[in-house]
């Protein structure tokens, strides 16, 4: 039984591949990623050695030295065996350096910092309860839920949090960081390959800690380039007046579309091309792979201004007074708000 | 072995004549452990926030070191007429240990008051437990000691009564024995206090 | 003994009044054990509860907040109020008899301890019909369990309990530190003291030294929230990151105050059911030391992606790799033991046996955890409860369920019922693997833990369902012990004094159960495994090392009962801010300490002729 079950479990692991390409730490994605990956490869390859010594001595002594019924016999005691005491200290030594030493020095290759690199990017990332505010210092934009990055640069991130703790991590691009609220952490990472890759929340911050995921999508740089200038191209407002003006008035106290609008809710410029609604809606008419239960964007929407509170409990921001149709109205507009890039 | 001997057949150290004596000493020694561990947090808890001061006053100008030095000599002094209390206690003198007891207790009465002045001046200075990051980890460290030196007095006093009604035995022995490690004790973290809190204060 | 010692009258309860006001270090044992397995049960429904909500994608059994309160709660409840008592349950059950002692050191205190751990947990848990419930992780990080973000009173119920049990939990380590120390038979030096005593020795060395931590943590935090003090506050200067070390400086120790024990069980059964000498003693108790001394420093490893910088993260990995070296010596010890013996299968040998693998399992997995960069990608994921509970419940549990298994006989003077205890064993044990070898899994595949739900299409759906079903297994599992509780408790009182006729130590050379005074006459120790080699020397019994003569006792206390429950009337009253309230409930354990230090405990004395009544053979 005891062999059976990592067996069982293994088969089926190998039958759910390594995981999503997009999500897995098992399907790194970029140096990172791939670094981190190689270290845990060494580190279950020195385990899995470990497990099986320890589960062949075992099962073979259960099975040798079982007592036979009846058997009155004293074993002779055996005070220790110094040759083997010194043997079972040695040799975890040196597999624990052989483990040390690359753990050095992926510590200290990690923690490059490239805050002063003008060649790469630089983005200051802000945890919300429950969402993600992505600040590019170097050219003056915010985005909000959907991280978009040259595949050609080395992308430096500022960590903080604007209210409890959360963490950032991009499992197939590389590990997590802290976002701490009052500090700054930093961290950086590559994206070499295009895609659209989950990220998460990974730190316990309040009820829909579960649902704090955003996305990061790595272009290439010319397509980076013209959503920057896309990004600071003046907002476009809804073409119904009657539907502009709640929009300016319900929405823009707290969200913001190009120069437009506050800064204390998500910023919605181009929110129409982003993978999903809230971080967690897929939207199917953007989605390159939709499932069939996904919506399109214009209904994620819908639902999501309909009943914040339903998509994502606890989170701050309110059901506003809205009738169905300016709901209607503004999810349209929002959903046909598309960035060209 | 019985709690009705008189002094003069009291072995030369009583707190150690019977096996509860030894084992009130030595549980008690692992106490003062755990309240060493104790302190060291809410030193450390200190140190991380002491220059977060805020819109309150900083240490150095609030400090007052001839005040808080006139509290450490009388913290010192109360310790070694415990010393006293504890050498007339192994010669059986009952008069003079209950006499160094209470001369402890009013020594330790006069640190209290002089911290409780000391804390009342602080708030008036605008240096309120709920001021700032440094503020809250002052009053809490320093209290914690000074709830400490209250607790002893309280402590000291309800033995004092206790000699009076028991006589010194080798039951009462060793909880006599046993607050003077304490009362010690608290003397020490008031001397890291002094240096931690207070002079670095000045010069930090 | 003088005569006069007779003068004092003590009065002697029986029934209800005897438990409360027990001092009986046996007594106080089953108390705990009670208590530990009435909250191992609410922590087991909470798991279950949580695993129903994760059973599939989506599922909305029960709601966010409602599942935060579960793992809030099922954690703080499993490690405080579940492992901790059973295994303090086991230490006053049987550290006493292992070093041929009367009583502990303390043994009002030890009711104490019993009385304020008990108090603190029913608070905690109150917080369930105050419906303000923990909702912060048993960790409760600040700011997420500041006031400003957690503004009812649920994390009051967590810094408050937790504080009076934790006074519970100190004053047993200190008890049992000064017991062993002072109180071992005459014989016993330190290296002949039993594995199972070194543990405990070491635990309690471990809680003196991790536990005041906690205190002034959630001292600091109940500051915070109580009267608007700044520890915490990043706008006035206060720092969340501090939380996190006092947490984890406190919580790193805390982990191997739970497993060391869990060691020491495993050496005693292992070395009882070989009919063999524990192998390499002297360097088990070397890495038992060397364990809790690497133990204190290592307590960043838990914070790695805190950003403390590339120095911080270098040298913790390191230490926290070396501790790996002691643990593999334990494990091949215990290997060699069983190497060359005659090991009989008993329940309590199969869940020791079923330990060794199972915590490797776990070990290795922290060794992972241990690399940073590694851990970047580990951390607050999946793989990280696997990793926990591997070593919490492959490890602590399995050896709680060993040793309640193997002293049980000694504890109440009936066997367990061996073909149930097979059942408990091997639903335990599967449902165990299954609920937790596929979460390291779900980590990898990015999973981070502590969601109260996930989205469908992302890998995770078939194993989260695994999961659940494992842990139902490990629930039926949990039931059948209790019934083979039950059921044995209906059949005679008949266990023999060395009831798996193996026994090696002290506890088994006393009937079972053992009388209130547990040795007639203090046995003189001869060596280590003492009563083996008695047996070995063609001995029917230890060679005593007093006459026999009367024995003082201590007096039971009801006062004990009363300080606790002082405790958490003051506990109630400065949570909802009626100091009134508080003022009394500290009044009231105050005075109980005044009337215990004014009016002298003389205890009564058992006469040689009354030693034997009631006492079964």
């Amino acid at each position: 039984m005891k062999r059976l079950l990592p067996l069982t479990a293994i088969f089926m692991l190998i039958l759910s591949a390594c995981g999503r390409e997009d999500l897995s730490t098992l399907n790194p994605q970029g140096p990172v990623a791939e670094t981190q990956y190689d270290l845990m490869k060494l580190s279950i390859g020195i385990m899995t050695l470990v497990v099986v010594v320890v589960f062949a001595i075992c099962i073979y002594v259960l099975i040798k030295f079982r007592r036979r019924k009846g058997d009155k016999t004293i074993p002779k005691q055996v005070e220790g065996n110094h040759t083997l005491e010194i043997i079972w200290t040695v040799i975890p030594l040196v597999l624990l350096l052989i483990l040390g030493v690359p753990t050095i020095q992926h510590v200290f290759g990690l923690a490059k910092d490239y805050s002063d690199d003008k060649s790469a990017v630089h983005v200051k990332v802000t945890a919300h309860q429950y969402w993600w505010e992505f600040e590019y210092t170097d050219y003056g934009i915010t985005t909000a839920q959907e991280l978009i990055v040259p595949t050609d640069k080395k992308i430096q991130f500022d960590l903080t949090a604007a209210d409890v703790k959360h963490s950032f991590w991009i499992p197939a691009i590389g590990g997590k960081m802290d976002t701490n609220p009052g500090m700054t952490n930093n961290m950086y990472l590559e994206f070499p390959n295009e895609g659209v890759f989950r990220g998460k929340c990974a730190e316990l911050c309040g009820p829909s800690h579960a649902l704090m995921d955003f996305k990061a999508k790595a272009v290439s740089s010319d397509s980076f380039d013209r959503w920057v200038s896309a990004m600071k191209a003046p907002a476009v407002m809804p073409a119904d007046p009657e539907i502009a003006e709640t929009f300016n008035a319900q929405c823009l106290s707290c969200h913001a579309v190009g120069e437009k609008g506050g800064n204390s809710a998500p910023n919605l410029t181009g929110i129409g091309g982003r993978q999903t609604v809230a971080g967690i809606l897929f939207n199917s008419d953007v989605v390159a792979d939709p499932e069939k239960e996904d919506k399109t964007t214009a209904e994620n929407l819908h639902d999501w201004i309909a009943d914040p509170q339903k998509v994502k409990p606890g989170n701050t921001m309110p059901q506003v007074d809205l009738t169905p149709e300016q709901i209607d109205g503004i999810a349209k507009y929002l959903a046909g708000y598309k960035l060209d890039y | 072995m019985s709690a009705h001997d008189h002094a003069e057949g009291l072995p030369h150290q009583p707190e150690t004549a019977t096996l509860e004596g030894r084992n009130k000493i030595l549980g008690f020694w692992i106490f003062l452990g755990a309240e060493t561990v104790l302190f060291g947090t809410l030193f450390s808890a200190y140190l991380a926030l002491r220059h977060n001061v805020m819109d309150g006053p900083h240490p150095s100008e609030l400090f007052q070191l001839p005040m808080v030095f006139a509290a450490t000599m009388i913290l010192l002094t109360s310790s070694l007429t415990s010393v006293f209390a504890v050498q007339a206690l192994h010669s059986h003198k009952k008069n003079a240990m209950v006499g160094w007891l209470l001369v402890t207790i009013l020594l330790g009465l006069g640190f209290l008051g002089l911290e409780i002045y000391e804390f009342s001046e602080y708030v008036h200075e605008g240096h309120g437990f709920t001021t700032s990051a440094f503020s809250s980890a002052f009053y809490t460290l320093v209290g914690f000691h000074g709830a400490h030196v209250a607790f002893g007095i309280l402590w000291i006093g309800l033995l004092i009564l206790q000699i009076f009604k028991k006589d010194l035995t080798v039951v009462t022995a060793p909880k006599i024995y046993v607050s003077a490690i304490y009362w010690h004790f608290i003397d020490v973290v008031w001397v890291f206090i002094f240096t931690v809190v207070y002079l670095m204060g000045k010069v930090g | 003994m003088s005569a006069h010692a007779h003068e004092h009258k003590v009065k002697r309860y029986t029934g209800l009044m005897d438990w409360l006001t027990t001092v009986d270090h046996k007594k106080i044992g089953i108390l705990y054990m009670i208590a530990g397995l009435f909250f191992f049960l609410i922590g087991g429904l909470e798991a279950i509860l949580i695993r129903v909500q994760l059973m599939e994608p989506n599922n909305d059994f029960v709601s966010a907040d409602t599942f935060n309160e579960l793992i809030t709660m099922h954690g703080t409840t499993m490690i405080f109020l579940a492992a901790m008592p059973l295994l303090f349950a086991l230490m006053n059950a049987v550290i006493p008899l292992q070093i041929g002692a009367r009583d502990v050191a303390f043994p009002f205190l030890n009711s104490l301890g019993f009385w304020t751990f008990f108090f603190g947990g029913l608070l905690l848990n109150l917080s369930w019909f105050a419906s303000a419930v923990p909702d912060a992780g048993w960790t409760s990080y600040v700011p997420l369990a500041s006031n400003t973000y957690s503004s009812g009173h649920g994390v009051d119920y967590y810094v408050i309990g937790l504080q009076i049990a934790g006074i519970g939990t100190l004053l047993g380590g200190i008890n049992f530190m000064a017991t062993i120390i002072n109180m071992r038979a005459p014989g016993m030096s330190f290296m002949r003291m039993p594995m199972f005593t070194w543990a405990i020795f070491i635990t309690s060395a471990l809680i003196v030294f991790a536990f005041p931590v906690l205190t002034v943590g959630l001292v600091a935090l109940m500051f915070d929230r109580l009267f608007e003090a700044n520890f915490f506050e990043a706008g006035n200067g206060g720092n969340e990151v501090l939380w996190e070390h006092i947490f984890w400086v406190f919580g790193h120790p805390e982990v191997y105050i739970l497993i060391m024990p869990a060691f020491g069980i495993i050496s005693e059964i292992v070395s009882t059911f070989s009919r063999k000498r524990l192998f390499g003693y002297s360097s088990m108790v070397f890495a038992t030391v060397l364990i809790a001394f690497l133990g204190f420093m290592v307590w960043a490893h838990h914070m790695f992606t805190v950003g403390l910088g590339p120095v911080a993260n270098a040298l913790f990995s390191i230490a926290t790799m070396l501790i790996a070296v002691p643990t593999g010596v334990k494990i091949f010890n215990w290997l060699f033991t069983l190497w060359g013996g005659s090991i009989r299968f008993t329940t309590a040998s199969l869940f020791a046996i079923g330990f060794i693998p199972t915590f490797v399992m776990g070990g290795v997995t922290g060794v992972m955890l241990a690399s940073a960069p590694a851990d970047f990608q580990y951390h607050d994921s999946y793989f990280v409860v696997a990793h926990f509970h591997y070593v919490i419940v492959g490890g602590l549990i399995f050896g709680i369920f060993a040793g309640l298994h193997y002293w049980w006989p000694k504890m109440f003077g009936r066997m367990l019922n061996e073909g149930l205890g097979k059942i408990t064993f091997w639903t335990f044990f599967t449902g165990f693997h299954l609920t937790f070898f596929v979460q390291h899994f779900l980590g990898l595949l990015g999973m981070p833990r502590r969601v109260f739900t996930y989205l469908p299409n992302q890998g995770f759906d078939t194993m989260n369902m695994i999961s659940t079903i494992g842990a139902f297994l490990m629930g039926i599992g949990t039931i059948a012990f209790l019934l083979n509780v039950f059921i044995t408790w209906a059949k005679p009182r008949n266990a023999a004094a060395d009831a798996w006729e193996d026994g090696r130590t002290l506890e088994w050379t006393i009937p079972s159960p053992p009388p209130e005074y547990n040795f007639k006459q203090t046995p003189l120790v001869r060596g280590y495994d003492a009563w083996w080699k008695e047996k070995m020397d063609g001995n029917k019994e230890m060679t005593p090392a007093e006459p026999v003569g009367p024995i003082h006792m201590p007096s039971p206390s009801i006062i004990p009962l009363v300080m606790s429950i002082g405790l958490f009337i003051a506990g109630y009253g400065f949570m909802y801010d009626n100091l009134i309230v508080g003022g009394v409930g500290l009044l009231i354990t105050l005075g109980g300490m005044f009337f215990r230090s004014v009016f002298d405990d003389h205890g009564f004395h058992i006469e040689p002729e009354d030693q034997d009544k009631g006492v079964h053979a």
